[in-house]
């Protein structure tokens, strides 16, 4: 890997593009400096507890806090009913997919019926944290137990309803149909057909800093302040203010240093605003923080959809036609955006394969008695990519060819991008052949053939699999105009302002709110190159709603390929108004000036120079600027992008599978991402190790188990198995790049891409090993369980059930 | 994630802790490295209102060469027990197991006395003094008794220790020229074996017991008969399942538990030659 990856376009004048800044932010967060909002110091602040309830469906009958009122240092408890009219409207909900979506009105805390194990029915503020948790056994809550509706298959029957208003369980059906009657002649004419289901297991996203939150009024003036563990605060913003009839400017909402969200802090959470409600209503500030196993239980949860999908293709394998039928479970409320999640990989069926117009998608968002569901690093993408690259591996064994040559003879090839697919959208760029010959090379894809087929015959029992994925990944949330035709609530724009002090330090404003990304760094660089300072010259501002008024925040993938872009063009304007200055200063035209290196220079006069230092003094004490400028430099802009970008790659994994224990062992990984430029290296593989990590535990680690009942069986990380270093491989990372020609700086994004191509890739390798055992799929995670089993039944069926 | 509240007192010697227990009775939990005791207390499944903490009885660290066997203070720490140049030369199997034990934080806190005493069918140590014929040495207000770890064991986290009765000391033959092997069956490096074994065959005497295969660790005399039959290691394999009784967690069935049972006994036999 060399250090310096500078961009074509900006080869010339790049210093920091492409170099491996060291994240600036890593200081204070490794030394303990950084402040969560758990350590936030704020005198007179009360605690608050929230008493859940233990059944997944349940009919409260009473609720008695008189016990928990007496205890001291109790300060107040509600019930959901005590606060109804706190709420202006109900819980927010941004992403009605469609007209006549069922999304029944619920509450910060449920006033009657509790829906999911964790829903919250009462709440009680104490002194101390300790008291309020002390306070919660005391409060006494009658309950009359419902039947629950555990799984989708049950819920999609109406046998018992969630929301008995809503009249069905089924949330909405949403289709992306394209060419129906060319999907139904290739399924009746194909060569070949694949019919698989695959199951996307319930995830905990398991930050690891749990949700927090603290809301200080200003009883007197009317304004409130919400801290939060959050990616969203200008999102919040709006919603705290819409869902508790507060006037917009009078809510201020900051975010400090968050430790992760992986989807999971994209979101309106109950316990905000009731940090809000309760804090207005008893004029102290009310913090919370959440602990692990209410984080389990209480914050949303990722995947869980059941994937019908099915490919039709023609004698060489070309793809004829792809029809998928998923079955999404919304768990109990629709949050912020839940029934949108799956629509987010909704066109992506296909994967990189040059696909007619032969496409059908449907998706029914079905309610449950469990956990909300929402978006989970990836959201919607990890699960379409797993499918169709689970369905391609399939394909390949069925037709008895190698899934690489499978994969080959269907790509989009590099010549035909842009390239316009069966859905109507633009992918921007890529080189699909380039990114696999890189991955092969790297994992010594011949030699790990010869060696499986030397294992195979000696009749080892460890067998060695090798798993291919590629993937392209929508990105660069998103087109304003796009997100209105799927009916998002909001637009996909990112805003940002570029200040350069009278010292010549410059400050960025962003609209994106870090919580793990780099952004800072990220920033600092884009700036540092474009004016010639050095990065540490720079400081960046977010994740406050005063400082950074204008913002749709961090989820997507979508900071550098928008937020990046604002910042980028912020960075033109305010070098434009600074040429004009120089301009004056130096007494020669404009047009005449080239800025390089943090210097104006006058072409053709190399000895005329100018630094942007003079131009920015020059522009505080506005002694003597050009009529018409205003004193200051500063500017901003707000970036709205054109297209999604399409971040692309492939990854190889490969597993020694024991055929006696079920035990996988992973032996290598290698992943090659092409996310166009890449600005800091160093990132990008910070970005895709984990995100591998976090895919690869969805295929042999993690799993939200809850039994029949509902109960969360694995609400500790004793149970839940997020994987540590000892258990995960080593990753091998390389690059294609493509740069997009849709931004000016031919980025594209890759916060996702580690979650999206690896899970598929850790299946197909265990597959891959037991195909000679009759093994044609394993259900996730992968535990030895799960696969010693799969093996039993592959071979009781091979041998007729006689063995 | 907040323990009920409770009291706390530190115990100065083995005779005050002891004095502490008969004073608080029932109601009092010993607290040694706290890796069992207090994730149980966080999750609210134990409600102990006083904690006697004997994690400064420094006195009851050790590990001494006494003769035919080797000596551990029970408060020694698992990370002591690994690095412990006595145990690498005396009792291998034992300096191997502790270090497989959790992940380094918990090898750091855990004691070999918390463990044993804690008397879990899934953790390392208490099979692995099973295995080996080992003994634990308690004291009480009447003084001190040995307790073979054939009877030590009774039910699920349930020991022979009396009420007022202090782990002082795990007694191990010395088994340096020994065969033995440790086999741990776990999903994550830091889990709990879903199944595991330890294994020693010295001359004339073979010892082999299961982890969490039942309510607590099993010693498999099924299999250590017919290795003195002088079965092949895979014929006395076959016998592992003997007098177990697996349980289903989210890991394993009892069926995959018998059968990795079988597995590991036969590659921990087979390591051992």
């Amino acid at each position: 890997m060399t250090a310096t990856e500078a961009p074509p376009e900006a080869a010339t004048r790049s210093r920091v593009f492409g170099t491996r800044v060291l994240r600036k932010e890593d200081p204070a967060l490794l030394s303990g400096e950084a402040r969560y909002t758990d350590d936030l110091a704020i005198p007179g602040a009360l605690h608050m507890a929230v008493v859940r309830s233990p059944y997944a469906h349940a009919r409260i009958t009473a609720i008695d806090l008189a016990g928990a009122l007496a205890m001291p240092g109790v300060v107040a408890a509600f019930t959901g009913t005590d606060l109804l009219d706190d709420w202006a409207q109900p819980m927010p909900m941004a992403w009605p997919v469609t007209d006549d979506l069922k999304n029944p009105p619920h509450y910060p805390l449920t006033p009657d019926i509790a829906r999911f194990s964790g829903d919250g029915v009462a709440v009680v503020v104490a002194e101390s944290m300790e008291l309020a948790r002390d306070a919660l056994e005391a409060v006494v809550v009658d309950y009359e137990p419902l039947d629950p509706v555990v799984t989708v298959e049950d819920g999609v029957t109406d046998r018992v309803l969630v929301h008995d208003d809503a009249g069905t369980n089924k949330a909405y059906t949403w289709e992306l149909k394209i060419g129906e009657d060319a999907v139904e002649q290739a399924f009746a004419t194909a060569a070949h057909t694949v019919k698989e289901r695959f199951v996307q297991q319930r995830l905990v996203p398991m930050a690891m800093e749990p949700r927090a939150s603290a809301a200080i009024p200003q009883p007197v003036g009317g304004e409130v302040t919400l801290y939060s563990a959050t990616q969203i605060p200008h999102i919040l913003k709006i919603f705290t203010a819409l869902t508790l009839g507060i006037p917009e400017h009078h809510v201020r909402v900051i975010a400090p240093s968050v430790g992760g969200g992986f989807g999971s802090k994209l979101e309106v959470y109950q316990e905000e605003l009731l940090c809000v409600a309760l804090a207005r209503r008893l004029g102290k500030p009310v913090r919370w923080v959440e602990e692990r196993s209410e984080n389990a239980h209480a914050t949303i949860q990722g995947r869980a959809q059941i994937q019908d999908v099915e490919l039709a293709a023609d004698e060489n394998g070309k793809l004829l036609a792809v029809r998928v039928n998923l079955t999404a479970d919304m768990g109990a409320y629709l949050m912020l955006i839940t029934p949108g999640i799956p629509l987010l990989g909704a066109f992506l069926y296909a994967g990189v394969y040059d696909l007619p117009q032969a496409y059908s998608f449907t998706c029914t968002g079905v309610f449950t008695n469990l956990t909300p569901t929402d978006a989970y690093r990836g959201a919607g993408r990890p699960e379409a990519t797993y499918a169709i690259e689970r369905a391609m591996d399939r394909l390949a064994q069925t037709m008895g060819i190698d899934p690489v040559e499978l994969r080959r003879r269907n790509f989009v090839k590099a010549d035909q991008f842009p390239y316009t697919a069966f859905s109507g959208l633009v992918y921007d760029s890529a080189d699909h052949e380039a990114t696999l010959a890189t991955a092969l090379e790297l994992a010594g894809y011949d030699g790990l053939r010869a060696e499986q087929a030397s294992r195979r015959d000696s009749g080892s029992t460890r067998h060695l699999g090798i798993g291919v994925s590629t993937y392209f990944e929508m990105c660069g949330l998103a087109p304003s105009r796009v997100l209105a035709s799927l009916n998002y609530s909001a637009g996909g724009w990112e805003a940002a302002t570029v200040r350069i002090l009278p010292t010549n330090k410059v400050q960025v404003v962003t609209g994106c709110s870090p919580h793990g990304q780099g952004h800072v760094t990220s920033w600092s660089m884009i700036a540092a190159d474009r004016l010639g300072v050095d990065p540490d010259d720079v400081d960046v501002l977010h994740s406050d709603t005063a400082l950074s008024p204008a913002g749709l925040d961090t989820y997507g993938s979508r900071s550098l390929a928008v937020g990046g872009i604002a910042v980028y063009q912020a960075l033109d304007r305010v070098i434009d108004k600074a040429k004009t200055i120089a301009a004056h200063m130096m007494e020669c035209a404009e047009a005449d000036l080239d800025f390089e290196n943090g210097t104006f220079s006058v072409r053709g006069s190399p000895d005329r120079e100018l630094p942007l230092a003079a131009v920015a003094f020059a522009a505080f004490t506005a002694h003597d600027l050009p009529d018409g400028v205003e004193p200051s430099l500063e500017a901003s802009s707000v970036y709205d992008p054109p297209n999604f970008s399409w971040p692309n790659g492939c990854h190889i994994c490969v597993v020694e599978v024991d055929e006696e224990t079920g035990a996988v062992d992973v032996l290598k990984y290698v992943a090659v991402d092409d996310c166009g430029n890449r600005l800091n290296p160093m990132i990008v593989e910070g970005q895709v190790h984990g995100g591998v990590v976090q895919g690869l535990a969805q295929a042999l680690y993690e799993e939200a188990v809850y039994d029949e009942h509902g109960n969360l069986t694995t609400a500790t990380l004793a149970d839940y198995l997020v994987p540590a270093a000892p258990d995960v491989p080593s990753i091998t990372t390389g690059a294609t790049v493509t740069p997009s020609p849709t931004n000016p700086l031919g980025v594209k994004g890759i916060g996702e891409a580690g979650a999206i191509g690896s899970t598929p890739a850790v299946i197909n390798a265990i597959v891959d090993a037991l195909s000679p055992l009759g093994v044609t799929d394993v259900e996730m995670p992968a535990s030895p369980l799960r696969v010693w089993s799969t093996i039993q039944a592959a071979q009781t069926a091979a041998t007729g059930g006689a063995r | 994630m907040i323990p009920a509240p409770f009291d706390y007192a530190r115990a100065e010697s083995a005779e005050h802790a002891l004095a502490l227990l008969t004073e608080h009775g029932d109601d009092a939990k010993l607290l040694a490295g706290g890796h069992s005791l207090l994730p149980l207390m966080k999750l609210r499944l134990a409600t102990p209102s006083v904690l006697i903490d004997v994690g400064r009885l420094t006195d009851l660290s050790y590990v001494r060469d006494a003769g035919d066997y080797i000596a551990i203070g029970a408060l020694t720490r698992h990370r002591d027990l690994e690095t412990s140049e006595v145990l690498q030369a005396e009792a291998p199997l034992v300096a191997h197991v502790a270090g497989q034990v959790g992940d380094p934080q918990v090898r750091h806190r855990g004691t070999i006395g918390g463990s044993i005493a804690h008397a879990d069918p899934a953790s390392d140590l208490p099979a692995a003094v099973l295995a080996l014929g080992g003994s634990m040495v308690v004291t009480g207000q009447n003084g001190e008794r040995e307790i073979p770890s054939s009877e030590f064991y009774l039910g699920f986290l349930e020991s022979a220790l009396e009420p007022g009765e202090l782990l002082t000391e795990i007694r191990v033959p010395k088994h340096g020229g020994a065969g033995w092997s440790f086999q741990k069956f776990n999903r994550r490096a830091q889990d709990w074996a879903i199944v595991g074994v330890a294994a020693v065959k010295a001359n004339g005497s073979s010892g082999v017991a299961l982890i969490n295969m039942g309510s607590t660790p099993i010693f498999a005399s099924g299999v250590v008969e017919a290795m003195q039959a002088g079965a092949s290691a895979s014929e006395a394999a076959e016998r592992a399942p003997e007098g177990t009784d697996p349980q289903t967690d989210i890991h394993a069935t009892p069926e995959f538990r018998e059968h990795l049972a079988r597995v590991l006994v036969r590659r921990a036999l087979e390591e051992i030659g």
